[in-house]
């Protein structure tokens, strides 16, 4: 059971460099320890919070993608919701979105060599008519 | 009148239907109006619309993803509402993926639930 999952979560804007370090690190062993990998860890930085959490107008913004079954999501969630300083989380599953895309992208590639084919096809009916 | 839209934004040939000035008076937010200018403007007496399009099917854009904060902000009222689609033009199914897309943006904070109210 492999799947793609996308966790960003935001810390307390006022959390120290090392403090941040040391919590990516632990999420980074817990993905490992129940069986997945951590693709990559990308900081976002500092942001302007859409709306006050727990009255902190910024938060920093830290993104984490990483492979695995759903109880790899379910430890890091746990983690985060008992780590003091992460404000908020979301975690969505790319995989099938992934999977989508590339789908679009090879009937793309195909129709831009072959000669354009009039054929509606799924989820392009609406361009196809635009371009007939 | 619902079913009017829908016509037009199918990308039939089909001119604008004549709605009457009921759209005129409606406030309309800053939702993206795709191109030049709509509605009776520079003087001219009649009523003109131009056809709305579904952005996303023009600009072949695929990927509605809750990050890209500056696309989804051209499809919310400044008062954090989701623009409806009879006034953006987007087509159903990418309408259903901008939806769900804004309230993921809503949940991490990138986007207001509701209103600058702070």
């Amino acid at each position: 059971m492999n799947r793609a999952y996308e966790l960003m979560f935001i810390v307390r804007p006022d959390m120290v460099e090392e403090d941040l370090d040391k919590l990516i690190s632990t999420l980074e062993t817990a993905v490992s320890s129940t069986g997945g990998t951590v693709k990559s860890v990308e900081r976002m930085g500092k942001r302007r919070l859409a709306y006050t959490v727990r009255r902190f107008h910024d938060g920093v913004y830290v993104l984490l993608t990483a492979e695995g079954g759903g109880g790899l999501i379910h430890e890091l969630e746990r983690r985060l919701r008992v780590t003091e300083p992460v404000l908020k989380f979301l975690t969505v599953r790319i995989d099938e979105e992934q999977k989508r895309l590339d789908k679009i992208k090879k009937i793309r590639d195909a129709r831009k060599k072959a000669p354009p084919a009039p054929a509606a096809t799924a989820e392009g009916g609406e361009t196809a008519a635009v371009t007939a | 009148m619902a079913e009017e839209t829908r016509a037009t934004t199918s990308g039939e040939s089909t001119p604008a239907p004549s709605e009457g000035p009921s759209h005129g008076h409606r406030p309309a937010p800053r939702g993206p109006r795709p191109g030049g200018p709509g509605g009776p403007r520079e003087g001219g007496r009649k009523y003109f619309r131009r056809k709305k399009v579904c952005k996303f099917c023009v600009e072949k854009i695929e990927s509605i993803n809750y990050k890209d904060v500056r696309l989804l902000a051209q499809f919310v009222a400044e008062s954090g509402k989701i623009v409806p689609r009879r006034l953006t033009g987007v087509c159903t199914p990418h309408q259903r993926r901008l939806s769900s897309a804004i309230k993921q943006a809503r949940n991490i904070a990138l986007l207001p639930f509701a209103g600058r109210a702070n």
